[in-house]
């Protein structure tokens, strides 16, 4: 009688037609971008010609550096205050204002990104700070630390804290039971939590529109300005290459999670 | 004392840094949003009229305090744009989320009825799209969904329409995009209850005479109700003040609340009315995200 632990014939129909519904579109969009013909939905046999057009197009070419350094640097402070954060909430115990703490953490992660850009842009504003790369990656490192806060914390609650104290009662200061126990287990999900800060930042649009000022345009507000005036073969050469890029970084991440995980510990779920 | 108690107390000193951050770049916005929600609209850089003149001492503060003026959450209660705005933003988020629910349940199902390693893979493959930029996501349904696109291609390929079919700025399209974008956010928390639960509890229905989908409906849904509850709300929410997708899918006919707090920002410049916007939407939204958090310090506690 092991008929509910047994797949049926609806669980497998509706496994394969979800996935197909979540990969299939992106699937036909990398495929058009070697389309030669002009015109998006006939097929002009394959062609990198829409890969040469990007890299001719400076505003393009801009716009992906300046997304990449946002990224980089909101997701490095990121990573390493949403690393802090992890630790005082799962190590920390009580403190005053741990709830406000927590809520302030968890609240982004929910809240819709219209809410959060303009609340950012109405403080730079206020404090006449002049829009560009650092008000962007302010607010990219706001959003991005609540996700690696959330990724590192999950780590470090699976972890068997006898380790820790095993450090302490032979001796070591808790700074360096943290530093010399701790960190490495959990170097991981850190690096985990970076790749994760490092493309929501590289996908942020609504945000970005918020806090950056004119003349520093970010990839996706250049994607977004072209998509409105309608589909275009360039848009889905840049869509593939933004692609492939966080292919690359899924696949170190999920790397540096197989490393935790032959540690003996389960990994963080991202 | 314990070395767990040792170890306490660096950590609360980690809380410093993100603590300030959060307060300065989280908590202190929503101040001047609501400070600016209530001053009045000027032409001038930037649209608004300053409330407060902290320089000016305590006289200055009261009759600033005595200016203050609700007018912009007057103005919002009274144009029918706006409350239409936010009664369209429930209905499509309400129904979204139904969809999601749909639509989810039975993946979520199927995942945790593979065998355990097949469970692994099939979270990563759920994921993965995720980590897919959102835009991109939506772009590549622009390209399925256009006059001569891939699915009016299909379709008429297959004698089922005589004539392509305007797919685009329909509420069909922005109901697709929303639910591809969201999907992972619906299934993950659903497998999560789901892989959880014992088969031997829907097993001992069925031995004991449950049809199938009594099982289902007396057994493993009310046992799933965790996860149905945080998928929900986590599809939800966001999708009230949803902005790129109804913009880039849906017509331009009735607009969401994101998207009307968006165009009086951007394009009427009327800073305090979308300020005061963004503080009912915020009130509007602060309601499932209080359920929200005592729903996850319920399942805390049972842990």
């Amino acid at each position: 009688m092991r008929k509910f632990s047994r797949l049926s014939r609806f669980n497998i129909a509706s496994l394969v037609l979800g996935l197909a519904f979540l990969y299939l579109p992106i699937l036909i969009l990398v495929i058009y971008s070697f389309n030669a013909s002009r015109l998006v939905t006939v097929w002009g046999g394959w062609s990198l010609r829409w890969y040469r057009e990007i890299f001719a197009d400076r505003a393009m070419i801009e716009a992906s550096w300046m997304s990449l350094r946002v990224a980089v640097a909101s997701a490095t402070i990121a990573t390493l205050i949403g690393t802090l954060a992890a630790v005082a909430l799962s190590r920390g115990e009580r403190f005053r204002g741990r709830t406000l703490f927590s809520g302030m953490l968890y609240a982004p992660l929910v809240m819709p990104e219209v809410i959060t850009g303009l609340s950012l842009l109405l403080l730079f504003v206020a404090l006449n700070a002049e829009r560009g790369f650092w008000t962007v990656t302010i607010a990219h490192t706001t959003l991005t630390m609540c996700f690696v806060a959330v990724v590192v914390q999950s780590r470090l609650g699976s972890l068997d804290r006898s380790l820790e104290e095993a450090a302490m009662d032979l001796g070591c200061a808790p700074v360096r039971a943290f530093l010399s126990v701790t960190l490495p287990l959990i170097a991981p999900a850190i690096v985990a939590g970076w790749m994760l800060a490092f493309t929501l930042s590289l996908d942020d649009l609504v945000i970005a529109s918020f806090t950056t000022g004119p003349g520093s345009a970010t990839l996706p507000i250049r994607i977004y300005s072209e998509v409105r005036l309608g589909v275009k073969p360039e848009i889905n050469a840049i869509c593939t290459l933004v692609i492939a890029l966080i292919a690359v970084v899924i696949v170190i991440a999920s790397l540096a999670s197989k490393l935790s995980n032959s540690q003996g510990e389960s990994a963080a779920p991202l | 004392m314990s070395a767990r108690r040792i170890f306490a107390r660096p950590a609360r000193f980690a809380a410093i840094a993100p603590y300030v951050w959060m307060v300065l770049f989280f908590l202190v916005p929503f101040g001047f949003v609501l400070k600016i929600s209530l001053s009045q609209t000027a032409i001038a850089q930037p649209p608004y009229e300053p409330v407060f003149d902290l320089t000016a001492g305590w006289a200055a503060i009261r009759a600033a305090f005595a200016a203050l003026s609700i007018d912009n959450f007057r103005l919002l209660a009274s144009d029918d744009i706006y409350v239409f705005a936010y009664l369209r933003s429930l209905t499509v988020a309400v129904t979204a989320t139904a969809l999601l629910l749909l639509i989810g349940y039975p993946i979520a199902y199927g995942m945790a009825r593979l065998p355990k390693r097949w469970q692994a893979v099939a979270m990563v493959l759920v994921i993965v799209p995720f980590w897919t930029s959102f835009l991109i996501r939506i772009y590549a349904w622009i390209n399925i969904l256009q006059h001569d696109g891939l699915l009016n291609q299909i379709l008429l390929a297959l004698h089922l329409v005589s004539e392509p079919v305007v797919w685009l700025s329909t509420d069909t399209a922005m109901y697709i995009g929303i639910v591809y974008s969201y999907l992972p956010f619906m299934i993950l928390p659903l497998y999560a209850t789901l892989a959880k639960m014992e088969p031997a509890l829907e097993e001992a229905a069925s031995d004991l005479g449950a049809p199938p989908w009594q099982v289902f409906w007396l057994v493993t849904f009310p046992l799933s109700l965790p996860g149905v509850g945080a998928g929900v709300l986590l599809c939800f929410i966001p999708v009230v003040g949803e902005f790129v997708i109804p913009d880039l899918l849906a017509g331009s006919n009735s607009l969401m609340i994101g998207q009307t707090l968006w165009l009086e920002f951007f394009t009427n410049k009327d800073w305090p009315v979308a300020s005061s916007a963004a503080i009912v939407l915020l009130v509007v939204l602060l309601l499932p995200l209080l359920l929200y958090e005592r729903l996850q310090r319920r399942q805390l506690e049972e842990r």
